[in-house]
């Protein structure tokens, strides 16, 4: 049900105050980053795209993105099934835990990582390097990194979507002859599908934009293991301010359209 | 016996939902478990099923022993209160997902679904998704579903529950009619005393996790094994410190020869068809009495009269109560 209310004077008055705050914020500021990008024209700005240092640092941050997205999608998946389906001592704790990348500071992150795994005096990081895999300064730290980040989108978006469809219709494909796997397959998966697909573009979006837990894992060499995020960073120190704002404007475009796809997609799970 | 469940004992913390629960259901009937909610109708259900495991006790389901079967090992078809519809999936989707689980060939499912529809009168709805159908309509598929396997007996939790009365009138007498049709040994649950004695070849009252009585229709409700069933199953009133039906009273306004119980009319109430009179005996009861109309109008009867009440001859007297 909706409220038919008329919009009074104070609700003209709320709209004026949100809408300038959204602009000055949001809006004005993202669209100088496109304006500046594409302000010599369309051609500068594929061309400040082609160097082989941004060209790498995209391919990069694809890579990483990648991955991220598809571990986060099952362990999403699973760590949802586990706090929703089953009942174990240590549950809340393991909730609380999936929203700390949340709260605590990527840089923060980042430092953990690098204590945990560096092949100097890490952790665990001196053991690794013995066997020759090496974490911090390389793709598979920054790749942790960014799972660790963008951990709880996944989890977020599916577990809710599990409490409200209940165990009803996984008990009756039980009762009907699948098993588990089957029951998973055919029944529990399809029931949160839309909700996956909400939580993945969300993990996309923010597996791109990740910076600063992705800075101090990968040691930030360009060309080698620079993000495009890092990449604008430098550049932009650098006074290629036409790369940075490309490059700016280039993840700007790819986060939107994750979110003008969730957009698109989100009415349709009201079918 | 089709189901058999021995010493079936089930707690929730503290909460013992069964306690040492032992029936006997014998296959080919339609047996309803009834009693108050919560007293662990549902979970002896779903213990059968396979749906909950027992802290104690065995389930023998066709003479094997299935109380480590997992669900889908013990051939049972299970209907839920709420449908439990497949509702990513096609009406006959649904009905082919128990046929498809066990690898049958496309055209023996789809000659299976077909005749299962045609059954539950949802033919012209195969293609639609269980949203678009109504509340009966959907646990009608829920039910064909289940049918759908041949599963060794059908189990029904409050399938009608969630139903207008009207559409949970129509259905359970269809059920009844469909069981005729195709004796597979069903139980279902149910609070409602008027559907199992209307449904049911055979009760089991069950409550605070306990069998109280087992027994058809007409011995539960005409020889209660006990207050609690007497009370549940039916109206009481109490005469002479025993329960008794209302309508097992009858009414006389002179003396009547042999053991009557003299009082007066205090009240006389007819709600359609039926007479409802409250009489005040010489012992200080306030006796209710049904009557049908016509029997009232026979007796003569009016407020304030004195009045001679039996007991009908014909019907069983009834449990003596703590009074007695
Ligand atoms: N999963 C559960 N956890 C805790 N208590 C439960 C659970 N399932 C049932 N109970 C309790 O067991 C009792 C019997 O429940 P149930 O078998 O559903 O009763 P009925 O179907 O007769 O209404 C109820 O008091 C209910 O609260
Ligand atoms: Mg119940």
């Amino acid at each position: 049900m909706r409220a038919d209310r008329r919009t009074g004077a104070g609700g003209w008055v709320l709209r004026g105050v949100v809408v300038t705050y959204v602009v000055l914020l949001v809006a004005w500021p993202t669209g100088l980053v496109f304006k500046r990008a594409f302000q010599d024209g369309i051609d500068t700005f594929f061309s400040s795209l082609t160097s082989p240092d941004v060209q790498h640092a995209l391919a990069l941050t694809v890579t990483v993105a990648g991955w991220a997205v598809v571990i986060n999608l099952v362990f999403g998946v699973a760590i949802s099934l586990l706090l929703v389906r089953y009942r174990f001592p240590g549950r809340r704790i393991l909730s609380v835990l999936i929203d700390v990348p949340l709260s605590v500071s990527p840089v923060v992150v980042g430092l953990a990582l690098v204590l945990v795994y560096n092949a100097r005096d890490g952790w665990f990081g001196t053991t690794l390097a013995t066997w020759g895999f090496q974490v911090i300064f390389s793709t598979p730290g920054m790749i942790m990194a960014t799972v660790f980040v963008a951990l709880p989108l996944v989890v977020r978006e599916v577990t809710p979507v599990l409490e409200e469809i209940g165990t009803d219709q996984e008990q009756a494909a039980r009762s009907l002859g699948a098993g588990g796997f089957q029951t998973f397959w055919r029944i529990t998966l399809p029931g949160i599908r839309w909700a996956i697909v909400y939580g993945l573009v969300l993990a996309v979006a923010r597996s791109i934009g990740e910076f600063g837990a992705v800075k101090i894992v990968s040691g930030n060499i360009t060309g080698q293991s620079q993000t495009a995020t890092l990449a604008v960073e430098q550049t932009y120190q650098n006074f290629d301010h036409q790369a940075a704002y490309a490059i700016a404007a280039l993840l700007a475009f790819t986060a939107m359209l994750c979110l003008i796809v969730v957009a698109i997609l989100r009415p349709k799970e009201q079918h | 016996m089709s189901i058999r469940a021995t010493n079936v004992t089930k707690t929730f913390g503290d909460f013992v939902a069964l306690d040492d629960v032992t029936v006997d259901l014998p296959t080919g009937h339609l047996t309803a478990l009834l009693g108050p909610s919560g007293g662990g109708k549902s979970t002896l259900l779903r213990i059968i099923a396979g749906l909950d495991t027992a802290d104690s006790g065995t389930v023998e389901i066709e003479g094997v022993e299935a109380s480590h079967l997992p669900p889908q090992k013990r051939n049972v078809g299970f209907v839920f209160q709420h449908y439990a519809a497949f509702k990513h999936m096609s009406v006959a989707k649904n009905v082919a997902f128990g046929l498809e689980i066990r690898k049958r060939k496309k055209a023996d499912i789809d000659a299976k679904v077909k005749e299962l529809l045609e059954l539950v009168h949802l033919s012209q709805f195969a293609d639609r998704m269980p949203s678009q159908l109504s509340g009966g309509q959907r646990q009608r598929m829920a039910l064909a579903r289940a049918l759908a396997v041949e599963p060794s007996v059908l189990l029904l939790d409050e399938p009608f529950g969630a139903l207008d009365a009207q559409v949970r009138k129509e259905l359970r007498d269809w059920l009844r009619r469909l069981h005729d049709e195709i004796p597979v040994t069903t139980v279902f649950v149910t609070h409602d005393q008027e559907e199992a004695l209307e449904v049911a070849d055979e009760i089991v009252v069950i409550n605070h996790g306990r069998v109280e009585q087992v027994g058809t229709p007409d011995e539960v409700y005409h020889q209660p094994a006990n207050d609690f069933v007497m009370s549940f199953l039916g109206p009481t009133t109490t005469l002479n410190g025993s329960a008794v039906r209302p309508h097992d009273i009858d009414v006389f306004n002179q003396p009547v020869a042999g053991p009557a119980v003299e009082g007066t009319l205090t009240e006389l109430k007819r709600i359609g068809f039926d007479v409802r009179a409250t009489i005040d005996t010489a012992g200080g009861e306030h006796v209710t009495v049904h009557l049908t109309r016509t029997h009232a109008d026979e007796r003569g009867l009016d407020v304030g009269q004195r009045v001679w009440i039996v007991t009908s001859a014909e019907r069983r007297p009834v449990a003596q109560t703590g009074l007695a």
